[in-house]
């Protein structure tokens, strides 16, 4: 439970999940962001304007019509709690922003692992892109990844293998 | 004898955005910090920062301090003292900085004390034994000079500062077995920091407590314990981790001990991690020419110190009749209330507000 561990459960998700008609037009950014940090980048890094908040310390709202699924967002929060979602006829793809060295490569087949990080699929390396953060002078590597389809709110990081 | 406008003993964040908004306003400042660089704690945090992103946030640590310390360093009328330490307060107004070979005398019209906090300690058996760290040690040895102390680890403490140093020490590519903590939820944590080193596979197991370490002179492994409501062992609920590292990661003290010195009054206040200085809403002491900013004002994070430092500044140099822009004051008093509406700053603001109810 998210007040116990910090990890949301489907009833936090379901505040934040763009719909699945969405998820199957393009990529969209659907954060999980659900406590009231004092923090906004996220907000200005979005190009469409998508991303709102009523103070510093609200949570974001993204605007799922608005989003493009730039990946700007994912790269800015400093949580690394925003993702991208798209869904295909036979995958979903997840991007993330990961902050690990070595980077993995395209093509690549890795765990997909769970917010408890636990191996719940295989899972393909589709991309690895970097774009800046916020102050646009240090980039962050997103990731992304394709799973199962019905994977796709499961699966939020991923494992190399050896 | 050095005789500044301002001495400002410490240089992480408050220190150094205390020093360069006395100097900016034309105070001229003499900052004192014990180690050879300037930053303080931000020169080991290598994740970005929550804040206002036309403030700096989404900016890493490092990365502040290197901004605020070239500012610095080109700034004229800040001196700086570096990997000398402010040992003494004595009553006629004179400061000692020494190192193991040297000392200054300084008489400052005003100082600013910015000297942080210093990490708890819990006991355990053998809690001596080579493979115990806190968790600045950690961080200093991997993010500042690139050396891991060890293999496995065990993270007592789910504050912010266990998980963070917990997702470091993966990106340095060590094995983190398990985060424990004595509380029934994360002691502290963000959600979103606790998210992330949870997903990558590190357990945080809650209601658990470590009672030894054991090994040939040195951690081999740590038993620890379940715990019930009153945090009484449970037994049969004993686990044993074979690490080589187990790092405490149990909270923060005010580190005040010069304020002690000149008695200036302090209070214990539990929510701002034990005994703080007296202070107003600029940083003033019990003690008008002293003032604290940052982690020793009460412990909170680098945000708020930073701000806590630039008003101080500001409030020495209108104490020694520089111009200052009071309007300057007045943004940063409201934008640290802002940052403090959220819930995650309760306690520290119920603990201001009962040190603000005692008395001068």
């Amino acid at each position: 439970m998210i007040e116990v561990d910090g990890v949301p459960t489907f009833e936090n998700l379901k505040t934040s999940m763009p719909t699945e008609e969405r998820m199957r037009k393009k990529a969209v950014a659907m954060h999980e962001c659900y406590q009231d940090i004092p923090c906004d980048p996220c907000v200005y890094s979005c190009p469409t304007k998508a991303i709102t908040m009523e103070t510093l310390v609200s949570t974001p709202r993204i605007n799922h019509e608005l989003c493009n699924g730039c990946g700007l967002c994912v790269a800015a929060c400093p949580g690394i709690a925003i993702f991208l979602m798209e869904l295909k006829e036979d995958r979903g793809l997840i991007t993330l922003a990961y902050e690990f060295v070595p980077l993995p490569n395209s093509g690549e087949i890795v765990d997909g692992l769970d917010r408890y990080g636990r191996a719940v699929c295989e899972a393909r390396v589709e991309r690895v892109y970097s774009l800046p953060g916020i102050d646009k002078k240090t980039k962050t590597s997103l990731v992304r990844l394709s799973v199962p389809p019905e994977k796709i709110m499961e699966v939020r990081f991923f494992r190399r293998r050896e | 004898m050095i005789e500044p406008d301002v001495l400002v003993v410490g240089g992480g964040p408050a220190g150094m955005n205390a020093a360069l908004a006395a100097a900016n306003a034309g105070a001229t400042v003499l900052l004192v910090d014990r180690f050879q660089n300037l930053g303080g704690q931000l020169v080991k945090q290598t994740h970005k920062f929550f804040g206002w992103a036309a403030r700096g946030a989404g900016a890493r640590g490092f990365e502040l301090a290197q901004k605020w310390e070239g500012e610095i360093q080109n700034h004229p009328r800040i001196q700086t003292l570096l990997g000398f330490e402010v040992i003494g307060a004595y009553k006629d107004g004179i400061w000692l900085a020494a190192d193991l070979e040297d000392f200054y005398k300084i008489k400052p019209k005003r100082v600013v004390i910015a000297t942080g906090a210093s990490e708890r300690m819990i006991t355990f058996e053998n809690n001596d034994y080579p493979g115990v760290y806190g968790a600045g040690a950690v961080q200093t040895l991997m993010n500042v000079y690139g050396v891991l102390p060890g293999e496995r680890y065990l993270i007592v403490g789910s504050g912010n500062v266990g998980v963070i140093v917990t997702y470091q020490l993966l990106q340095a590519q060590a094995k983190v077995e398990a985060i424990i903590d004595v509380l029934p939820r994360l002691g502290g944590a963000y959600w979103v920091h606790a998210a992330k080193i949870q997903r990558a596979g590190v357990p945080i197991l809650l209601k658990r407590t470590i009672t030894g370490v054991y090994g040939e002179g040195r951690v081999e492994r740590a038993e620890t314990i379940g715990v019930d409501e009153k945090f009484q062992p449970i037994p049969g609920t004993e686990r044993t981790f074979s690490v080589d590292v187990v790092l405490l990661a149990v909270g923060l003290m005010p580190l005040s001990e010069l304020l002690f010195e000149l008695g200036v009054r302090e209070y214990y206040i539990p929510e701002l991690g034990g005994f703080v200085p007296w202070h107003d809403e600029t940083g003033r002491t019990s003690h008008p020419e002293i003032f604290v900013a940052g982690d020793v004002a009460g412990i909170e994070e680098a945000t708020t110190a930073a701000l806590q430092g630039r008003i101080s500044g500001l409030q020495t140099a209108l104490d020694l009749g520089y111009e200052v822009n009071k309007d300057e004051i007045d943004e940063l008093k409201m934008l640290l209330t802002q940052f403090r509406r959220s819930s995650l700053s309760e306690k520290v603001c119920q603990g201001l507000e009962r040190l603000h109810t005692k008395g001068v």
